[in-house]
């Protein structure tokens, strides 16, 4: 043990690379289309990532679902091409695209060989420009969607995650599934998804990145063919969710062995003053792989969970601190009491000096490690781009990590951790454990 | 029209073998084998001990054994405390965890190049030197029996899957769950874990894993260091699991959970694995695979059932060709709303048997060759997922070898090849059909 403590200490002081490698341009286009570059032409072939801000919480009202759906379609037919045909003319080329979206964005990753890049663009831009919308392709979708809204319906962990966003976020989009409900996606109209696909893909929500074979130059080129074509503005943004839960537990019964539990209150702003020393003190408190205390007190000391964690939540609007786990309804009860314990330690106790510089040690160490893979490294870029951080963030990011002191951090506890706020939210068959205020 | 014109032409260009860059091997004096996959993009190393037992080598009535040591090795060994070897990852910017399946169990940590010996030292200690207090042990079984509550009794169709799979092999111990049956993973115990340890963590029944940016010569010599030092087990059992009988009757099983919204239908076949020296037939099961069930729009049965038709809301195959003992062969049919269980399936057995009539389409065939051959060139983006794919190959029974041909092999498999593969193994006498189901009840209030 001595032997190893040493060679751990002695890390403390040593070099780890505290740089991540990686070079990073800004390519602005012909057009003004601007996105951020790594060149890396050992592999042929790029990673590109899109993002449109403004995901499923752009929804029109009523018409919950429609970002969800339209996103499916996005790859359902476009341009002359049919679904299949579609389907068949990117297996040709080999080339990866993947539409998805959550509250936040809408998200498209392309991965393209060097070889027939161009014909790629070709294919992708057709998809976000020219979606067919064919009525068939709708019904295929809508039957997939409702088929998830049903299953989701039965599982634990969705009724918790779902429950907990209602009480929190009202009538707030926040406050439902970017799926919609049965009844809202079973109404929506193919003009409801033109109408959706107009709201969030507009240049004025876009951010790309590119990461591979690719030169500045060709990227300008690209970006300018691919996504030119896009209207120029979407819809308005929304107002802050106001987070109305107060702490308190909320059972939802439902008849399984294992109850799934989700837990929380408001959180903190990445534009915040405080949130880099948050950060770090949630690292300590509900982070970083085996070693928070949420770990070591729940799953290491009692064996009461095989995983449980708490993170800042950072959305665009409102902030979460916000966690989950799952156990088996005999000790749900013990289980909340630990978590609740906890809350209130590190709020009134803060962390200690050692854990601290571990955590630093282990968050500045672990960082540069993430760029180590084109379509890793774009989607590292692309997500900067909407956190709004600098280009220059790589560079200083580890440099804001030292820089919390333990009296910030102790005061930051004291701020953001709040063991009267915290809300439970059970769903299964808990012993001894009822909902309360 | 133009489109079409540009993409045919992919069909023509051809993308040249890429043969694999960076892989050396060897084998240190204990027996222990070393692979290092080069990667230098950036300053990152992935380190992996592989052992050559997973959940199939497990003796009878002591299932998740494996598992459950692969949990236990975190706990402690005489230098190290409970909960040390991630706190020492952790504290040096890395992150680490380990993985139990039917052949293998593994451990890996994801560092700065310049911690490798100290990773490798740590991996050497409790290769050799666990050690637990009965306590830890105690708690440790309440976190896998979680774990199983997490991932299996808490989903219905994982639940499903456990009683399929029993089915699909009448005799071999693949037919046991990974993390082991509930009563039998309750009632483990410290002797059981550690006979298992005792038995198969050695030098000589495992494998180094380094990819990222290292050089061969580095690792041999960090290896020779730490791991080089071991004793090897000189009487390390030989693989020989009980294996399958002659399977002459077809099994057929429903399983009815309330908790389930959506119903699907899902058949088995016992199918051939690669073997070392011998993966024709394995790459002729893979190319049907994808061919029956590769891309949902233009896959066979994505075809005829969510296009042709619309019984199904989706519909697919998979083949695990990777394996030391036979492994399986699977499709699944999801039926759309209001489509019996009964038609979904008569309506995959109608398209199985149109499949094996009409024979191969020819275009579809050499689209899913290209995409293999990209799917080269993407996966050398990650050092992790090569170092999982060849670990996972190695310990089941392939060599390098087998590994750098395997492309070629899939390049070369023809539409016959294909036929001849799909009429050998899909044969129901071979297989186990299930159907999940809700409540009856239950379900007509979650369509209404």
């Amino acid at each position: 043990m001595i032997r190893f403590l040493a060679i751990a200490a002695l890390s403390l002081f040593s070099a780890i690379p505290a740089r991540a490698a990686v070079d990073i341009q800004e390519v602005t286009s012909p057009g003004g289309i601007t996105a951020w570059l790594v060149e890396e032409p050992s592999i042929p072939f790029v990673a590109l990532e899109i993002r449109f801000r403004g995901g499923t919480a752009l929804d029109a009202p009523g018409k919950r679902g429609a970002i969800n759906m339209m996103t499916a379609l996005l790859e359902e037919g476009a341009g002359e091409l049919d679904s299949r045909a579609f389907a068949a003319a990117r297996d040709d080329l080999a080339a990866q695209f993947s539409f998805d979206v959550y509250g936040d964005a809408l998200s498209v990753s392309a991965r393209m060989l060097t070889e027939n890049r161009d014909q790629a663009v070709q294919l992708l831009k057709i998809a976000l420009t020219e979606p067919r919308f064919d009525q068939d392709a709708i019904e295929r979708i809508r039957a997939q969607v409702l088929s998830i809204i049903g299953s989701d319906a039965t599982d634990p962990g969705a009724i918790a995650a779902r429950t907990f966003s209602e009480m929190a976020f009202g009538d707030h989009p926040y406050g439902s599934s970017g799926d919609g409900t049965l009844e809202s996606v079973a109404a929506l109209t193919r003009d409801d998804l033109v109408k959706a696909k107009a709201r969030v893909m507009a240049r004025d929500r876009l951010f790309v990145s590119a990461v591979g074979d690719i030169s500045a130059e060709e990227l300008g080129a690209l970006l300018d063919e691919l996504l030119s074509d896009l209207p120029a503005t979407g819809a308005p943004n929304l107002p802050q969710a106001e987070f109305r839960l107060g702490g308190g537990v909320t059972v939802v019964p439902f008849d399984t062995p294992q109850s799934a539990v989700r837990f929380g209150h408001e959180g903190i702003g990445r534009d915040d003053p405080d949130f880099f020393a948050a950060y770090v003190v949630n690292e300590i408190f509900g982070g970083y792989g085996f070693n928070s205390r949420l770990m070591e007190e729940v799953r290491s000391k009692r064996g009461l969970t095989y995983g449980i964690g708490a993170y800042l939540v950072d959305s665009d609007y409102a902030n979460q601190l916000a966690g989950s786990f799952s156990t088996v309804n005999g000790s749900v009860a013990e289980a909340v009491e630990v978590v609740r314990a906890e809350w209130a330690r590190i709020a009134e106790d803060g962390v200690t000096a050692e854990e601290l510089d571990e955590a630093k040690t282990y968050l500045t160490g672990a960082y540069p490690l993430r760029f180590d893979g084109n379509g890793r490294i774009a989607e590292i870029l692309v997500g900067m781009q909407l956190n709004g951080d600098p280009i220059t963030y790589v560079q200083t990011r580890n440099d804001k990590i030292r820089a919390v002191t333990l009296e910030q951090a102790n005061r930051v506890a004291a701020r953001i951790y709040d063991p009267e706020a915290l809300h439970f939210v059970v769903v299964g068959q808990p012993e001894g454990l009822e909902t309360s205020n | 029209m133009r489109l079409i014109a540009i993409f045919c032409l992919a069909l023509v260009a051809a993308l040249p073998a890429r043969a694999e860059k960076g892989v050396t091997a060897f084998t240190l004096e204990n027996g222990l084998e070393v692979v290092v996959l080069e990667d230098h993009r950036a300053p990152v190393v992935v380190h992996m001990v592989w052992y050559r037992t997973g959940s199939a080598d497990e003796k009878p009535g002591v299932s998740g054994v494996a598992h459950y040591l692969e949990h236990l090795l975190f706990r402690g060994t005489d230098d190290l405390e409970d909960g040390e070897f991630s706190r020492v990852v952790a504290a040096n910017g890395g992150t680490d965890n380990a993985f139990t399946s039917f052949d293998f169990t593994g451990y890996f940590q994801r560092v700065a190049a310049d911690r490798l010996g100290l990773m490798m030292e740590m991996e050497a200690d409790r290769m050799r030197d666990l050690q637990l207090s009965e306590e830890d042990v105690l708690i440790e079984r309440q976190v896998i029996l979680e774990e199983r509550n997490t991932r299996v009794e808490n989903d219905p169709g994982a639940l499903f899957s456990e009683q399929l799979r029993a089915a699909l092999f009448l005799n071999h111990p693949y037919g046991r769950p990974i993390i082991g049956w509930k009563h039998e993973a309750e009632a483990l115990t410290l002797e059981d874990a550690l006979d298992h340890y005792r038995t198969f963590y050695a030098p000589n029944n495992a494998i180094v894993i380094v990819a990222g940016d290292v050089t061969p010569e580095e690792v041999r010599k960090l290896a020779e260091t730490h791991y080089g030092p071991l004793d090897p087990t000189p009487d390390l059992p030989e693989r020989a699991r009980p294996q399958e009988p002659p399977q002459l009757a077809e099994r057929r099983l429903t399983y009815s959970d309330p908790r389930v919204a959506q119903p699907y239908v899902v058949r088995s076949y016992l199918a051939p694995e690669r073997d070392p020296g011998a993966q024709e037939k394995a790459a002729a099961l893979k190319m049907l695979a994808e061919l029956l069930g590769g891309s949902g729009a233009t896959s066979v049965l994505g075809r005829k059932l969510q296009f042709e038709s619309q019984v199904a809301i989706h519909a697919g195959a998979a083949y695990d060709a990777t394996s030391y003992d036979d492994s399986s062969f699977t499709v699944f049919v999801v039926p759309a709303q209001g489509v019996p269980l009964e038609d979904a399936e008569a309506a995959m057995d109608r398209a199985l048997a149109e499949f094996i009539e009409e024979g191969v389409d020819p275009e579809q065939f050499e689209r899913i060759k290209m995409q293999l051959r990209a799917a080269r060139i993407y996966a050398e983006d990650s050092a992790q997922s090569r170092a999982r794919r060849y670990g996972g190959a190695l310990t089941s029974g392939l060599t390098l070898a087998d590994i750098e041909a395997w492309p070629d092999i899939l390049q070369a498999v023809t539409e016959d090849e294909v036929i001849a593969a799909a009429q050998e193994v899909l044969v129901k006498r071979n297989a186990v059909t299930g159907w999940l189901t809700g409540v009856e009840e239950e379900t007509a209030e979650v369509q209404q």
